[in-house]
């Protein structure tokens, strides 16, 4: 099953081949509903709580379509500039599948809701940020399957399996799949316009409030068709890349599937038109079932729906009440807070910008906002693998620990183990600085005695800057430092020292 | 007094002037299915428990001066393609066997709400697939005029259940005619109404677009009291039709074609029709003309292409529709041993569960559905459909409604066509048309033919939306046919 090729070194790849890409992102919606039937659509509950005849297929049972979810994807669809389609019909997938209730699964098929779009992403490159224009060929509407476990055996795949376990929970919930047209002539940027794509897709639909776009929850979902082909000859046969499931992954999808089908084209093989599975851990992907007999869905429309038909007057309500969308936003951002390119790519790749821009609404500065949240905080949030947004710290909590180094209460050190103690879960901004008994020593008394004491263990250094090499200084703060834990305005006991010593700056 | 001989609506009376009891019209209707089903096997699984219990609280709520519906306390019967809660819900089919459905089809929900009484689970051809309901997993149901002959299909239990007097009304579903023939062979009366007058959640699928589900009765009236009582927009059903339902037991009472304008369809006519069959149909259009409405002749070329066109359709769907019916969730689950694989298993499971009929469909369908075939069969059928809609619209533009023999040929002897599947197919060739232009249709009794003294049936058209019509000349010619034969057709059923 599993095969692991030689890969080629990604800039040697570049060199003799072109990539063509495209991308199929699915979304779950956060409709209160399923597409289909009255069902929740939380997500954990326990398995198969969240069904009804609907949504489990039973016979006699039959969908009726939800129209939040019909309205969601037509705001997509405006968003990505997209043509709406004045009248569609839903179609039936056919295949057999245990996730499938029906053996079937109610799409689109050659009438898509939206068509024709395109989003433009921000790429970073080395010679700073370039634009890219991504067209959209569709977005269409499809309910999502049921979600298959696999106990026993050594896969964790259907095949090979002891037994397997379906939970329907997930099986209805309404999905809105979003396909681009070709994505030619990036070379070697190809891994991070899919990256920049998908994330300006998951602002969108952030923007749009209509779905919690959580990756590793599986509420977003991408596949990475790659081919390469030599300047000047027709596309390469493609693979599709699936359970590619965060940012980074969708990166490493395409750098490592350029560098495994460059390898095998050079050295006399060829492509195979399959299905891969990607994997979080190794970065690389395997094989799965393969599509050389293309598979026969037999598309026809669905008999137990009616026709989309959004009139002209629903779709126009619909674009003028369009939030801000993410490009404008950061466009706005950008000259509000003075910033350059780069300053804004750093905000935005640590997805902190709506979290800035909350902070400063509070009332800290601009430069402070972004410090913390794209410094420490998102040092944190990677260490911890949580997005920025899920690790507990609120701009609001940033507020009230700028105005605690604001009033000279504590310093940035301190602030950092406040930060700590927030993601700790160890209470309020408040509760922390007195639990981790963290405040700034401002006695002289004391600091002065810190000074001598470190005088004393250093006199070599005392000397030097009594000489005037005023440099030798940072030593003795250092040691200051660590003996009051950090607990002192550097500064001042930079000032308490010289004046000890008689020395000037 | 046998309870079992009045129509609904004189039970409906007797119940109302308390008369007699809802338990006792029950009562008589189930000692009636003890003594003759075993004959006819109309019923696939009887409710007696539930019914009783049903009849009970009628009558509990009746004398405490509860308002009741029209129809509460009045035994009736279901196809077995209807969800009924809790109780055995096959569609004629092995793979069902066992099932339980956890939900009300919204019919069944529907005369629940009304207190109809069921009284059990009509016959059928598996899954709704056939004219003779010989396809059933579960043995064959006879006709009462004549147990060495069909009962018509696929809804033989429903028509014949009436027939025989085991219940006044009975719930069909009519894809290509599955109301409609039956009654017809049956001497019962039978409507299909306009498609989505009454909704299908609940109603196991066999070709989505084609079915509707629809009464069965003795005389017409009962029949518009029980379309009456089914019919009106419901929200589980997006292909339920959101508007007023025509006043289909006002028409019923008018009875009265002076003025009106009956065109007989010339593709459904003449050769291929048994001469007892023409016959009577012309007897019944002198009728009509006698009261005063006007016989023109109209043509629907397209109509010659209808047969071809449904059995590409209505396999496509059902392959479809069918799919789910794999062993994972519900119903008979084959080969499940620890080696077969999943694929194994559903491929087991629909092989030991789908009778032969079914297996021709779904290949059929799965066939026609396939990539490359695609437009040469489905999307050519779907271009027919359209013709055909052009034809009844172009018809209704002359015509109030349209006419034929419902069936071909009187009832077929057990066996005889089973064999030979395109002679079957060829029983709906009058039929089909309606099914796949979406309008309402009624099957009447028209007399029985000489050669072979069985029941004829009268076939009335009516545009989209307009299935008071059918009611309308229905009920006229019942009327005529009642004067001049002095009771109903069915009352010449010989004793069972
Ligand atoms: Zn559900």
């Amino acid at each position: 099953m599993s095969t692991t090729h030689d890969t080629m070194p990604f800039d040697q790849a570049l060199a003799s081949f072109e990539p063509v890409l495209g991308l199929e992102v699915h979304v779950e919606l956060g409709t209160n509903s399923k597409m289909f039937c009255g069902c929740s659509t939380v997500f954990g509950a326990s398995p198969n709580t969240q069904v009804c005849p609907v949504c489990l297929g039973l016979p006699g049972s039959m969908p009726v379509v939800n129209a939040m979810a019909i309205e969601s994807t037509i705001r997509i669809g405006l968003a990505l500039n997209c043509t709406i389609a004045s009248w569609c019909r839903f179609a039936r997938k056919n295949y057999f599948y245990p996730d499938m209730p029906k053996d079937y699964q109610i799409s689109q098929y050659d009438e898509p809701l939206c068509s024709n779009g395109y989003l433009d992403v921000t790429v970073p490159t080395d010679d700073g940020p370039t634009v890219v224009r991504v067209e959209i060929e569709r977005v269409h509407m499809e309910e999502d399957t049921g979600k298959l476990l696999h106990a026993g055996g050594a896969t964790g795949r259907i095949h090979g399996a002891d037994h397997s376990l379906v939970d329907y929970n997930r099986a209805g919930i309404p999905l809105v799949e979003i396909v681009t047209k070709t994505i030619e002539g990036t070379g070697a940027l190809a891994p991070a316009v899919a990256k920049a794509y998908v994330a300006e897709l998951r602002d969108l639909m952030r923007a749009l409030d209509v779905s919690d776009v959580r990756m590793e929850e599986g509420s977003m979902r991408c596949d990475v068709n790659l081919s390469l082909n030599r300047p000047g000859d027709g596309w390469g046969t493609r693979s599709e890349t699936k359970n590619v499931n965060s940012l980074r992954s969708v990166e490493r999808a395409v750098h490592s599937e350029i560098e495994r089908q460059a390898a095998l084209l050079t050295s006399g093989g060829r492509v195979v038109q399959e299905t891969r599975h990607f994997h979080e851990d190794t970065g690389r992907s395997t094989s799965g079932r393969s599509k050389e007999q293309a598979e026969d869905y037999r598309y026809f429309p669905e008999p137990d729906l009616v026709p989309v038909a959004p009139s002209d007057a629903w779709i126009e309500e619909l674009r003028a009440t369009l939030p801000e969308l993410p490009s404008a936003k950061r466009d706005r951002l950008k000259g509000e807070w003075g910033i350059n390119d780069f300053e804004l790519q750093t905000i935005v790749n640590a997805g902190a910008l709506d979290l800035v821009e909350a902070t400063i609404a509070a009332g800290v500065d601009s430069a402070a906002a972004r410090k913390w949240w794209t410094g420490e905080l998102q040092r944190t949030a990677n260490d911890r693998g949580v997005e920025l947004a899920d690790l507990g710290v609120t701009p609001q909590q940033v507020r009230e620990v700028e105005a605690l180094i604001a009033s000279g209460a504590l310093n940035d050190k301190l602030a950092r183990q406040v930060f700590e103690g927030l993601v700790a879960q160890e209470g309020t901004v408040a509760q922390i600085v007195s639990s981790r008994g963290l405040a700034v020593v401002s006695d002289d008394g004391a600091l002065l005695a810190a000074i001598d004491d470190a005088l004393a263990a250093q006199p070599d250094v005392a000397d030097k800057i009594r000489d005037g090499k005023v440099q030798a200084a940072g030593a003795i703060v250092g040691a200051v430092m660590k003996a009051t834990r950090g607990q002192a305005d550097a500064a001042k006991v930079r000032a308490l020292l010289l004046e000890r010593l008689g020395v000037s700056e | 007094m046998d309870l079992t001989r009045l129509s609904a609506y004189e039970l409906a009376d007797a119940l109302d002037k308390r008369e007699v009891s809802a338990v006792e019209v029950t009562q008589a209707h189930l000692d009636r299915m003890t003594a003759v089903d075993p004959k006819v096997h109309a019923f696939l699984h009887r409710t007696d428990a539930a019914a009783l219990a049903q009849a009970t609280s009628v009558d509990e709520r009746r004398a405490s001066g509860a308002a009741l519906s029209r129809l509460a306390g009045v035994p009736i019967a279901v196809k077995d393609n209807l969800a009924m809660r809790g109780e055995p819900t096959t569609c004629g089919s092995r793979i069902l066997e066992g099932w339980r459905p956890p939900y009300d089809a919204t019919v069944v929900a529907r005369l629940r709400a009304r207190d109809l009484v069921i009284v059990g689970k009509t016959n059928m051809d598996e899954f709704a697939m056939g004219s003779s309901t010989e396809h059933s997993a579960y043995g064959q149901t006879r006709n009462p005029w004549d147990l060495d002959r069909i009962p018509g299909g696929s809804g033989g239990g429903s028509a014949a259940a009436v027939a025989s007097f085991q219940a006044p009304l009975a719930i069909g579903s009519d894809t290509g005619g599955s109301i409609r023939q039956p009654a017809a062979v049956t001497g019962t009366v039978g409507v299909k109404p306009t498609y989505g007058g009454v909704s299908r959640y609940g109603l196991v699928a066999l070709a989505s677009s084609l079915d509707q589900v629809g009464p069965v009765a003795r005389s017409v009236l009962d029949t518009a009291l029980l379309h009456e009582a089914i019919a009106g927009h419901d929200p589980r059903d997006s292909t339920s039709i959101n508007a007023p339902v025509p006043d289909v037991v006002g028409a019923a009472t008018r009875a009265d074609v002076r003025g009106l304008r009956i065109g007989i369809v010339t593709q459904l006519s003449g050769d291929g029709y048994q001469a007892g069959v023409s016959q009577r149909f012309a007897e019944a259009l002198e009728h009509l003309q006698h009261l005063g409405a006007e016989i023109v002749e109209v043509s629907c070329p397209s109509f010659e292409y209808a047969l071809g066109a449904y059995y590409l359709i209505l396999p496509s769907e059902a392959s479809s529709n069918l799919a789910r019916f794999d062993g994972m969730r519900f119903g008979l689950r084959a080969g499940d041993n620890g080696d077969n694989s999943v694929e194994q298993v559903m491929s087991l499971t629909r092989e030991a569960g789908f009778g032969a009929e079914v297996k021709r469909r779904i290949i059929l369908g799965t066939y026609a559905l396939s990539s490359g075939y695609y437009d040469a069969y489905y999307g050519q059928a779907q271009k027919v459909r359209t013709l055909i809609v052009r034809d009844f619209a172009a018809a209704f533009e002359q015509v109030d409604v349209l006419v034929s023999p419902t069936a071909p040929t009187t009832a077929f002897r057990l066996g005889e066509k089973l064999d030979d599947p395109i002679a079957m197919y060829l029983n709906d060739v009058a039929t089909i048309p309606v099914n796949l232009a979406g309008i309402g249709s009624m099957s009447l009794p028209a007399g029985l033919a000489p050669e072979d003294g069985l029941p004829v049936g009268f076939q009335i058209m009516a545009p989209p939306m307009a299935d008071d019509r059918l009611y309308l000349v229905g009920a006229a010619l019942e009327a005529a046919l009642r004067d001049q034969w002095g009771h109903l057709l069915i009352e010449e059923a010989p004793a069972l």
